[in-house]
């Protein structure tokens, strides 16, 4: 399974996520530029973590209209498999390829910790090797993971199935409305998520909580 | 010519930092501080002499990049 690694100046996160898509799939990703206007044929592309453009004007903004991310839609569009991991869930709301917004923590503080996740649906092409209502592990660091939705649309989330992941047994640390902690689009092809699943795939990260999520997208055997 | 562009979040949209604003106030000793609401502003120059073209461009500014119609309202103020 091919897959490419979006770059973008001021993520950090780049290097974790394609040493992950490496050991998963067995095969580097390809990196694409923020100026390319072409990605390769691949199943999957992904928008890693971190600071893109220092977080200026809001996070995500500024990398949302970037060239890159237009080629992005247009892969997302033919069906391609898009995830965005923290900044990348920015990036991916500010670009309008999911719903809703991510404000500022409501503890206004910076958190980086351990989350507990709920599997609230485990029928997406994200969470298939996971069971219905599961609870995983998930590091999480981030200062605006407050995700917000109007009334209408987070009813059509929740009506949809399109709400992936959900902080639980009280570890929500940043006030999202209903635990979101993932989502994903009304096709199902895209998911945005807060929490780093690319950091917990090996015993030597102390556990393989996030790693089903990449099988699972990239369709190859746990 | 000189525009300001005010972004605000819109009603019903938390604002945890405007809340930090308003308890850090009245920790001053302002007494009498209701909800305070925080927001941003761009003062933008542009080269423009047509006072409705640029309303126009401005208005475009606000909805591709400046707010995020989300959670934002803004408003367009000429010089």
């Amino acid at each position: 399974m091919k897959s490419a690694v979006v770059l973008l100046p001021g993520l950090n996160r780049d290097r974790d996520m394609i040493a992950a898509l490496t050991k998963i799939s067995g095969q580097a990703p390809a990196t694409v530029w923020q100026t390319d206007t072409e990605i390769p044929d691949v199943d999957l592309i992904a928008i890693p973590g971190g600071f893109s453009f220092g977080d200026y004007l809001r996070c995500g903004a500024i990398a949302a209209r970037m060239p890159v991310m237009r080629a992005v839609a247009e892969k997302a569009a033919k069906g391609v498999t898009v995830i965005g991991v923290c900044n990348g869930f920015q990036i991916l709301v500010e670009a309008g390829l999911l719903p809703g917004a991510l404000m500022r923590n409501s503890s206004l503080k910076f958190v980086c910790r351990q989350v507990k996740l709920e599997i609230a649906n485990a029928n997406t092409m994200f969470t298939r090797r996971y069971q219905p209502g599961q609870i995983i592990r998930s590091p999480v660091a981030h200062h605006d993971g407050n995700y917000f939705a109007d009334a209408e649309t987070l009813a059509r989330l929740e009506g949809e199935g399109q709400v992936v992941f959900r902080y639980a047994e009280g570890t929500n640390p940043n006030g999202s409305i209903n635990d979101i902690a993932g989502i994903v689009n009304d096709k199902g092809n895209v998911l945005g998520l807060m929490p780093h699943p690319e950091n917990l795939i090996e015993a030597a990260h102390g556990g393989n909580d996030g790693r089903a999520l990449f099988e699972s997208a990239l369709g190859v055997a746990a | 010519m000189k525009a300001r562009i005010t972004v605000t979040l819109k009603n019903g949209v938390l604002d945890p930092q405007g809340k930090a604003i308003e308890h850090a106030l009245s920790g001053l000793g302002f007494d009498g501080v209701g909800q305070v609401r925080q927001g941003k502003v761009f003062d933008i120059e542009l080269t423009a002499t047509d006072k409705a073209k640029a309303e126009a461009e401005l208005t475009a500014m606000c909805d591709k990049l400046l707010a995020n119609t989300v959670i934002e309202n803004y408003a367009v103020e000429i010089a």
